[in-house]
């Protein structure tokens, strides 16, 4: 990085660090971080689809979509979460090597699951055994994506179908006296209001989002914690230009001071959009807002 | 093998009883059963221990953030933010890396490095600070009334707070608890995925279940087995915080009596 840096045994210590902090390694590391921020990025709003979607066919007259909402938003509670990572990274690449498997080789006649080994015809296999690393990397994020969304959508579900049983039931029907259809009611009534009473809830399982970010490590992952053990591990002077001792205490303190910023930031963020929400709402806060800029 | 002579060598597997070795092929149900079964020791004894001691320190620091002296409060508040505001599972990391280096200077620290003492008291303090914030809120919430009539009755300092604010605090915060307590045994999974080692093969119920996992390349069956085993554990904390949550409200007229309602929060 600097042009000092050819030499690092030489170097002072404030020197040392500034090339030790930017060599090679350290920028996979800095870029891990954006994969925890990509993480959060696609997560959230699939999370939040796949919860709308619960919730909605949880809210749905149609009987078997009914308990189909149900049944997804009842299956995370009381199990630890980190089994359900574990859990559907393994079981989403076995469906979907398994469909590949049933559509790309139907003349296949041995069985798939022989003893302890799960077995596909070669052109099935997820990514292909000839794709280059980036491919296996990607599609490594793409399953642990699927796996988050899935997780946190059920999590987002059961707290967006108590916002909408939170709406007062005056106001949707007031929506009917005005002759809307149920749907109109639920796309011009409902779905407006449900969000502020949503949001404590939301903004909770944001916090819990955040936290579960280095569970990626679990799915296999390279991200930040990969990241910390491997580079704060001691390093000789036979393999590197930087030998030091066990530094993985500090890489993760380093983590944890990251964790809090980020738990920092949305705290304050939050609170604004609580706030831009309550505006105009029947509810303490919204009447809260009112008085404050009349009086 | 009949599955009587498994449940033998692998039902205290997890504590260093019982056979060594563990299956390696042609896994029966009753071996995933068993051994799953033996892991969860470690999940109760890590819940139950950190909940235990965990109590103690949670009302301290309630207290200490509820204080008007500025030297209670601002410690108190920054341990809670720390601890409720960083993953877990950086936090045994960091505390497992933090005793390794301890170690070297002090050999006392050993017994730190294992996960019977280590994660212990990561899982102490984190659970300390999740219920200490609970009973923060729950004290701001004790009626005015209730104090005010303590102060009647000439009643102040330790024994106002040992008589009328803890009880009332606990009473108003046993739902939210009952919560906090399911949330802490759940994250009991974690410890042997962090850096805290799995001595002998000695792990928690996850930890087997994702060793079958592994070696069989079927989910399908370990995890909807350990599934089975916390939601027998959730409904049994369920039960005895109920227990507890009736004789906290005891005095309370039957039809004030607050109904222990189980919408269980689904995030900590």
């Amino acid at each position: 990085m600097f042009s000092f840096c050819a030499d690092p045994d030489t170097l002072g210590t404030f020197r040392w660090f500034s090339c030790y902090l930017t060599n090679g390694v350290h920028w996979s590391f800095y870029l891990s971080f954006l994969k925890v921020l990509g993480l959060l990025a696609v997560t959230a709003p699939v999370a939040l689809s796949f919860g709308f979607a619960g919730a909605m066919a949880a809210r749905s007259h149609f009987l078997p979509l009914s308990w189909l909402g149900k049944g997804y938003i009842a299956i995370v509670r009381g199990v630890p979460d980190i089994a359900f990572f574990l859990f559907f990274v393994i079981a989403l690449d076995q469906a979907f090597e398994w469909t590949r498997h049933r559509v790309l080789c139907p003349d296949w006649t041995d069985p798939v699951r022989q003893g302890n080994d799960f077995i596909v015809c070669q052109a099935a296999k997820l990514p292909l055994g000839s794709a280059p690393e980036w491919a296996h990397e990607t599609y490594g994020f793409f399953l642990a994506v699927i796996t988050f969304s899935i997780v946190f959508g059920a999590f987002a579900a059961n707290v967006l179908f108590g916002g909408m049983r939170a709406v007062p039931h005056a106001q949707l029907e007031t929506a009917e006296a005005y002759g809307m259809t149920r749907r109109q009611t639920f796309w011009r009534v409902l779905v407006p209001q449900m969000w502020v009473y949503a949001l404590p809830g939301l903004s909770n399982l944001w916090m819990v989002l955040i936290k579960a970010t280095p569970l990626l490590f679990l799915l296999g992952i390279e991200d930040i914690v990969y990241w910390a053990r491997e580079l704060g591990g001691t390093k000789t002077s036979k393999f590197t230009q930087y030998p030091h001792g066990d530094w993985r205490m500090w890489y993760f303190l380093f983590l944890l001071a990251f964790y809090l910023g980020m738990t920092r930031v949305s705290e304050i963020g939050l609170e604004g959009l609580m706030r831009r929400l309550s505006h105009g709402q029947a509810t303490s806060g919204g009447e809260l807002l009112r008085k404050e800029t009349t009086q | 093998m009949s599955c009587l002579q498994t449940i033998q060598d692998y039902g205290l597997r997890s504590i260093g009883i019982g056979e060594r070795l563990l299956p390696r092929n042609d896994f029966t149900l009753c071996e995933q059963f068993t051994l799953i079964g033996s892991g969860m020791i470690w999940n109760v004894y890590f819940g139950a221990m950190a909940l235990a001691t965990g109590f103690f320190l949670a009302t301290a620091l309630a207290v200490g953030k509820a204080s008007t002296n500025k030297w209670l409060r601002k410690p108190s508040e920054w341990f809670i933010f720390i601890f409720r505001g960083s993953p877990l599972f950086i936090q045994f990391f960091f505390a497992y890396f933090f005793f390794l280096s301890l170690k070297k200077s002090y050999p006392m620290f050993d017994a730190f490095t294992a996960a019977w003492l280590g994660a212990l008291i990561v899982l102490f303090l984190n659970t300390a600070a999740y219920s200490g914030e609970i009973f923060y809120g729950a004290l701001r919430s004790i009626p005015k009334g209730d104090i005010e009539a303590a102060d009647a009755y000439g009643m102040s300092g330790w024994a106002r707070f040992r008589r009328i604010i803890w009880p009332t605090m606990l009473r108003l915060a046993w739902p939210a608890y009952t919560n906090e307590a399911i949330f802490l045994f759940q994250s009991t999974t974690l410890v042997f995925f962090s850096a805290f080692p799995a001595w002998q093969q000695r792990g928690d119920a996850l930890y087997y279940a994702s060793y079958f996992a592994d070696k069989t390349f079927n989910p399908f069956v370990p995890y909807p087995i350990l599934a089975f085993y916390f939601i027998l554990l959730t409904l049994m904390i369920v039960w005895g915080f109920g227990v507890m949550n009736k004789r906290l409200n005891r005095h309370l007229p039957t039809a004030q009596r607050a109904k222990m309602r189980f919408r269980l929060n689904l995030a900590r």
